[in-house]
């Protein structure tokens, strides 16, 4: 079979300048209204529950997983959809614990739940390190992928997409603020499940609507093995650590934090995690049937000749079932997506540095409204350059292990801190501080010492930590220290503001 | 107004039915995935077992666990669309005054 894939065609560069027009239309619409910090950050509060979850699912389907879970199932069967649960898992923690009383709590960040009734200026400085080093790690691994994708599809050089990329997504964010991020997250949504539902479409019409006749056909050439279990999980250690840091990790993962603020209160903020994860389920499940569709019609021989991680198994199937045209449609798609991921984490970024840090911190919390967009607008233009330039630094550098260390992260140094300050009276400054700490230190040098990046990156012979999660340390550690550092250390005046919080945080009552 | 808040029966009720709701639908959830994952560590051989012609148990395990997570979310939001919400007008009619 012959392969557009790799070259700019008429059609995939037609569908990106139409995708490029209207997200910069709308980022021109966004950016009228985009004045104030609540604007900015959290798009006037004015996205319904309905959109939000557009936007939610929209953040959380990245090119990666779009791809790379295809092509993973395509390569190795069922193991794929092993991995795919594992990321929609963490969301009913999302929709239970998190969503309402951050959206009742909160203004723009999750610092601002966890310093609710603790210290402003340690806890924000702590907060916002670990949203910021959990969004740079996310960011680094999705411009790396970017770079090496769109080179994959395009046959554009690397720095040049990854450049194309950085410039797109700082306009976005820049002008358009929140509202602008939101929209081409929905847009791309849309976009990408459309897409993805066409396509499994078109594998069921070449299977006569008959899933079985799909799945005998990918059994008949590659083996029983394609649809059983094979060597994803071995260790249960393992399984579970990683576990560990996919379902807690979503609830502290900045970006999608920072979307609770967007609605107008904590009843549309609870609707949006259900359409969220209704949409992302229903996804993973279009991504399973892709990756059996292009494993039975394109042919595993073909999918790893093009890359060997599979990750252009969905592209080739869109060209194998709807040509050229759709070819070209699904690499928009595929380009949109991760222009839309990066501009939210460059966004939850930039809210940590400016909200937190300068006027929590730095400021001490008295900036007026000008001040504060105006920091966050600096702060965005820098972190959009710095992931222009980590992109290219780590151009060829293997940062698989990136994404699993930043939900290590978020779920070892943002989830206790917030859930504990959140849900347990006694909660101290101090255990915040060393409950933050702990899971961050934990998570970045277990990860050092454990299989990927000390054998596989530093070359070792041996790992000196086994598992190449490190959540299941980090993350019952972090709550241990959290709590014992509480318990020795009293804070009367935090106490005592625990009535109102909670108050608050079931009631909504003084909720912004 | 704080105090008649936090020592009424409704408030009291409410905060006492959502963290039930809230505890129980995180514990199923965290028993449906782990399950799920020490099940495919433990025992392969079950999950590779044909069921239907080449459809194996995995399958419809697979996809049932993304199913059930989407309803677990699905039930939480029914429960507070009607209970929580109906209690909580209440309290905000009876004690912080309309709003």
């Amino acid at each position: 079979m012959q392969t557009a894939l790799g070259q700019p065609t008429l059609t995939s560069i037609a569908f990106f300048l139409l995708f490029v027009f209207v997200t910069l239309y709308i980022t021109y619409w966004a950016a009228k209204r985009t004045k104030t910090t609540t604007e900015f950050y959290a798009a006037g509060r004015s996205i319904t529950g309905f959109q939000n979850g557009l936007a939610l699912a929209g953040d959380y389907m990245s090119a990666a997983s779009f791809l790379g879970i295809a092509g993973l199932v395509a390569l190795k069967g069922y193991d794929g959809l092993i991995y795919a649960v594992g990321f929609l898992v963490g969301w009913p923690i999302v929709t239970f614990l998190i969503a309402e009383p951050l959206r009742n709590l909160g203004k723009y960040t999750f610092a601002d739940v966890v310093a609710y009734r603790l210290k402003q200026r340690p806890i924000r400085t702590t907060a916002a390190t670990g949203a910021l080093i959990t969004v740079l790690f996310y960011l680094i691994a999705q411009m790396v992928g970017a770079g090496s994708l769109i080179k994959l599809m395009f046959g554009l050089p690397y720095e040049v997409a990854i450049i194309i990329v950085g410039c797109l997504m700082i306009a976005y964010v820049l002008f358009g603020g929140m509202l602008a991020t939101t929209w081409v997250q929905i847009i791309k949504a849309i976009l990408l499940l459309g897409g993805s539902t066409i396509l499994v479409f078109l594998i069921l019409l070449a299977f006569g609507f008959n899933y079985i006749e799909l799945f005998s056909t990918v059994t008949k050439n590659y083996g029983e093995k394609i649809v059983q279990p094979g060597g994803l999980i071995t260790n249960p250690l393992e399984a579970v650590s990683l576990g560990i840091a996919l379902m807690f990790g979503t609830a502290g993962l900045p970006h999608i934090l920072m979307r609770f603020y967007t609605v107008p209160d904590a009843k549309e903020a609870r609707k949006s995690v259900f359409y969220a994860t209704g949409f992302i389920g229903y996804f993973y499940i279009l991504t399973f049937t892709i990756g059996f569709g292009a494993a039975a019609l394109v042919g595993q021989e073909l999918i790893m000749k093009i890359d060997k991680g599979g990750n252009m198994a969905a592209p080739l199937l869109a060209e194998a079932l709807g040509g050229e045209i759709f070819l070209g449609f699904l690499s928009a798609v595929a380009f949109a997506t991760i222009l839309a991921v990066v501009a939210g984490l460059t966004l939850a970024g930039a809210s940590a540095v400016s909200h937190d840090i300068y006027v929590g911190v730095i400021k001490r919390g008295r900036a007026d409204e000008k001040q504060e967009v105006k920091a966050a607008k600096i702060s965005t233009l820098c972190l959009g350059l710095l992931a222009i330039i980590l992109g290219i630094v780590f151009k060829g550098q293997n940062v698989a292990f990136m994404v699993g260390l930043a939900f290590s992260i978020a779920a070892s140094a943002n989830f206790p801190a917030l859930l504990m300050s959140i849900f347990w009276r006694k909660f101290t400054t101090q255990g915040a501080l060393w409950s933050i700490y702990t899971g961050l230190t934990l998570s970045v040098i277990l990860i050092v010492l454990s299989p990927t990046v000390w054998v596989e990156i530093l070359k070792n012979s041996q790992a000196i930590f086994p598992l190449k999660n490190p959540a299941i340390v980090s993350f019952f550690a972090s709550f241990a220290i959290g709590i014992l550092v509480s318990l020795l250390t009293q804070e009367k005046e935090a106490e005592a503001k625990f009535d109102s919080e909670k108050i608050r945080s079931y009631i909504g009552v003084g909720a912004e | 107004m704080k105090d008649r808040i936090l020592n009424s029966q409704e408030f009291r009720s409410l905060v006492r039915s959502k963290n039930a709701i809230s505890l129980i639908l995180t514990v199923a959830q965290l028993f449906i995935y782990f399950g799920f994952i020490l099940l495919l560590a433990y025992n392969k051989e079950f999950l590779g077992q044909k069921i239907y012609g080449p459809v194996t148990i995995g399958i419809p395990v697979g996809i049932g666990v993304i199913i059930l997570t989407w309803l677990l979310t699905g039930i939480y939001v029914a429960w507070s669309n009607k209970k929580y919400d109906q209690k909580l007008s209440e309290i905000r009619e009876k004690l912080v005054g309309g709003e």
